[in-house]
């Protein structure tokens, strides 16, 4: 479930870090070691959120038909393939798995 | 040029939309709350993220904490997109077209409107293509042109995919589910230049998927963070000990790259004149 409280929480703060560039031009700067520190941490979640949706479903395992699927995804990702075919290839082999009975 | 690039990018997001819309109802969350986290948050990975720790059973507030930190690169695109997401200033000479946005409005009320709205367009793509222009009126015009046609694709796309996923009856027969792993990984692909973040990013993910059986959903991916631990092994990566590189000009190039790097994924191989 996802209250309105939180919908509008991540607004806030969505705006909040858009807008504290505008405001904050030539007075202050991101220090270099804090963007880093952030801008990895954007990736650790990424890809950890990417490796838990992909295998896990509640507390087991998701089946094989959809971490095939996206690792299929992300296989073209690499490639540097548009974003649509990573996403259309990722539902598609998904669904042909499941169309074959693999769950 | 531009109006092309544009258009393959909004085509690309659109598609994510759509999915990112039916999977969310198909997952059981209201059709509103996928409708009103584009409007309102506008920002792709974390709508995504935000809803895919929601829907695994977390709680809203390790969905919001997610959704955060993924929008912490919205900060120093901020400082790097400051000047044109703005109204333009009376100082500056009228030139061409797009500066209009911004010079429609004279009254302070008018500028703070643009400011307000100006910074809700700041994403990933808007940055991208407002930074590889040159000159400040192309900066300008590229910015608003590609910020408000994405702000509508969007969320017409993520409308289109909340009617799909409530009409079909089996969204996971059509692998619905297996698209946002797909997006975030294709997402997080481009930014996994160095080996830090390849350690950390890889830490993270054994760390979250080795407590998702034993913790209560939502809790393993912010105990993913402890892969950041990984950056402080390695000496020679802590910044004063490389020697403390104070930020010159050419440093503004770093979320010139960064979006370059996010939104570049988004587009045709042939695309894109640079």
């Amino acid at each position: 479930m996802m209250p309105v409280t939180a919908i509008v929480a991540l607004a806030a703060l969505t705006y909040g870090l858009r807008l504290a560039g505008p405001l904050l031009r030539g007075r202050v700067t991101v220090p270099v070691a804090v963007e880093r520190v952030f801008a990895e941490a954007a990736t650790v979640l990424l890809i950890s959120l990417a490796a838990t949706s992909a295998l896990t479903a509640g507390h087991g395992f998701a089946g094989w038909a959809r971490p095939a699927g996206v690792a299929v995804g992300g296989l073209l990702a690499v490639r540097r393939a548009p974003f649509p075919v990573v996403v259309v290839a990722a539902a598609g082999v998904t669904a042909l798995l499941r169309l074959g009975g693999i769950p | 040029m531009l109006l092309r690039d544009v258009a393959l990018v909004c085509l690309a997001d659109g598609i994510v939309g759509v999915s990112f819309g039916a999977a969310a109802v198909a997952g059981g969350l209201p059709w509103w709350a996928p409708v009103a986290l584009s409007l309102l948050v506008f920002a792709g990975g974390s709508q995504i993220a935000a809803v895919g720790v929601v829907l695994a059973g977390g709680s809203p507030w390790a969905a919001v904490a997610a959704g955060a930190v993924l929008n912490t690169r919205l900060l120093p695109y901020g400082f790097a997109v400051a000047d044109v997401a703005g109204p333009a200033d009376g100082t500056a000479p009228p030139r061409s077209a797009g500066g209009g946005a911004g010079r429609a409005f004279g009254t302070a009320a008018g500028r703070w409107l643009v400011r307000a709205i100006g910074t809700h367009l700041i994403t990933d793509e808007s940055v991208a293509f407002a930074l590889r222009q040159d000159g400040q009126a192309r900066r300008r015009a590229a910015f608003w042109t590609c910020g408000a046609t994405l702000f509508a694709v969007w969320n017409v796309s993520v409308l289109v995919g909340v009617m799909l996923g409530s009409t079909v009856r089996d969204t996971n027969a059509f692998g619905l589910d297996a698209t946002f792993p797909a997006v975030m990984l294709a997402l997080a692909l481009p930014t996994l230049t160095s080996r830090s973040a390849r350690v950390s990013a890889g830490t993270g993910a054994v760390i979250a998927v080795a407590l998702t059986p034993v913790l209560p959903a939502g809790l393993p991916l912010l105990a993913a963070l402890a892969g950041l631990g990984t950056r402080w092994g390695g000496w020679r990566h802590l910044p004063w000990i490389a020697g403390r590189a104070s930020r010159r000009p050419g440093d503004v190039e770093r979320p010139a790259r960064d979006a370059e790097a996010v939104a570049s994924r988004s587009e045709l191989p042939t695309g894109g004149g640079r």
